[in-house]
């Protein structure tokens, strides 16, 4: 059981005998009013989502749910396959189930298959992924102002906002969980 | 992981520049309210008795407590013959963090006898349209990918209007089922001030203990709050100026309180004392780290201050 307090991105709770993961979070207090949390809730079987805001004395049952690590082999139609590395079994997510984690899956990435009454239903990513910027405007020193940014694309075909500095070919760390740059990684 | 040097002056340019915008926002604030005959005051931060309300947690300091606003003091001033005042000093708000909020931030506040709430809307209209082409934005403001259009006169709509066209009930259906805030989070906030600055006014009178209730509807008590780009900045009123009620509205509030059992406070019986004598006027708290969260196109609060609680 948790209370609306405890609730942050990327905790799963059951809704209507459905698991939801909470896709945004922030604490928010209009004018006078009561603190409130708001939060963006994705079902994790639709994929479908909506946002409410909840108090602090409300309450959630936990989602019977558990994680399995496996390996990402590759993309079939809108099926995206994944190998259990322990007994080699391969298990299929949608394109909707996978979702914004497409921008971050690159060959073999170990990852963390949702299953949901022993059905895969999610993917969980690490924290931090590495990859190559593929294409971007090359970096004309002095004539941008310091702290600005420009949109590049990286090997997964997302698109990011960097600082100006970053260059074609070179890897960049990116939190999956806000999809921002952190840092340059070198090498 | 070590960041490259690059990054860390990205980062420190991105927090220099909110930083020069917040300067650049308080001198002009300051020339804008001298120049309309204010008198900058400061107020004790530290003080025996906050204000009771319902939704506010002050954090104690000894045996009194660190003020959640000015405006107990400020009204005083009023009420000693001070008629137009303003004030720029830090808030404190016990357990009030998220990435609008800080437990310490920084407030405008002022007030003008003889003025009603729409004359300091106009005012803080005026104030603002001041500051943002003091900064550069003459005609618009991008905030977030929201392009805000500045020109005079900005957005008024009613609270019970605001429900009718954003919410799915109405504000009477809202406060019957207790979801007052609710609805006003998920539905009508994210609406307010997208295209131009909107101030959303009227609220139900439950929901302002230091306001004046409207003469033709006792429903409604004339309080405001300005929004823009969906980012709600200030909150003012036409001041209650009856002590007996506003005795009457701190005790409600104080057993409100208790039921949570919230810290308790002294009635502020010098504050209602003083409000015998306060002339008829109106007032208003503008945040100032989310006026440079406008100013600097950030994000979040955490970009506009120059230390968070977190990195003490």
């Amino acid at each position: 059981m948790y209370t609306a307090s405890d609730l942050r991105k990327g905790l799963r709770v059951k809704i209507d005998n459905e698991p939801y993961i909470i896709t945004e979070f922030n604490f928010v207090k209009p004018g006078k009013g009561q603190a409130l949390y708001r939060t963006k809730l994705k079902n994790m079987i639709t994929g479908s989502q909506f946002e409410r805001s909840f108090r602090s004395v409300d309450t959630f049952e936990t989602a019977d749910l558990r994680e399995k690590k496996m390996q990402y082999l590759y993309k079939e139609g809108d099926k995206y396959c994944f190998m259990d590395n322990e007994n080699y079994e391969q298990v299929y997510l949608t394109e909707n189930q996978i979702d914004e984690a497409k921008n971050f899956l690159i060959d073999n990435i170990e990852v963390e298959i949702l299953l949901f009454e022993d059905r895969p239903i999610g993917i969980s990513l690490p924290n931090f992924v590495e990859l190559i910027v593929t294409e971007a405007e090359p970096w004309a020193k002095g004539d941008t102002a310091a702290g600005s940014t420009k949109p590049v694309k990286v090997q997964t075909g997302y698109t990011i906002l960097v600082p100006t500095f970053v260059t074609e070919g070179e890897k960049i760390r990116i939190d999956t969980r806000t999809g921002d740059y952190l840092t340059r990684v070198k090498g | 992981m070590a960041e490259s040097s690059l990054d860390y002056n990205f980062s420190l340019a991105r927090k220099s520049q909110a930083l020069q915008a917040r300067a650049k926002l308080i001198q002009s604030i300051r020339l804008f309210f001298i120049h309309h005959g204010f008198l900058e005051i400061e107020t004790p931060l530290r003080i025996p008795s906050p204000a009771p309300e319902e939704q506010i947690e002050a954090i104690p300091s000894g045996n009194w407590f660190l003020q959640t606003s000015p405006e107990l003091c400020m009204k005083r001033l009023l009420a000693a013959g001070y008629q137009l005042i303003f004030q720029i000093s830090k808030c404190f708000r016990d357990a009030e963090r998220g990435n609008k909020h800080l437990p310490e931030f920084t407030m405008l506040e002022w007030y003008a006898a003889g003025f009603d709430y729409h004359q300091i809307m106009d005012q803080c209209e005026e104030m603002l349209i001041t500051a943002f082409k003091d900064m550069g934005h003459n005609q618009y403001i991008v905030w977030q990918n929201k392009k805000i259009n500045l020109a005079s006169p900005w957005e008024r709509i009613t609270v019970a209007d605001a429900f009718l066209k954003y919410a799915p009930v109405t504000l009477e259906e809202a406060l019957v089922q207790d979801k007052f805030d609710n609805i006003l989070v998920d539905h009508i906030e994210p609406q307010l001030g997208i295209n131009r600055p909107t101030f959303i006014y009227d609220y139900p009178a439950k929901l302002a203990a230091l306001a004046k209730i409207k003469m033709n509807d006792p429903t409604v008590a004339e309080r405001f709050e300005l929004y823009i780009g969906g980012l709600e900045l200030a909150n003012g009123f036409s001041e209650l100026i009856d002590a007996n009620e506003q005795r009457q509205r701190f005790e409600e509030a104080s057993k409100a309180r208790t039921r949570k059992n919230w810290a308790r406070y002294f009635m502020p019986e010098k504050f209602l004392q003083a409000l015998q004598a306060m002339p008829p006027c109106a007032g208003i708290a503008l945040g100032i780290d989310r006026m440079v969260m406008i100013m600097a196109d950030a994000r979040q609060i955490d970009d506009v201050v120059a230390f968070t609680p977190e990195m003490l």
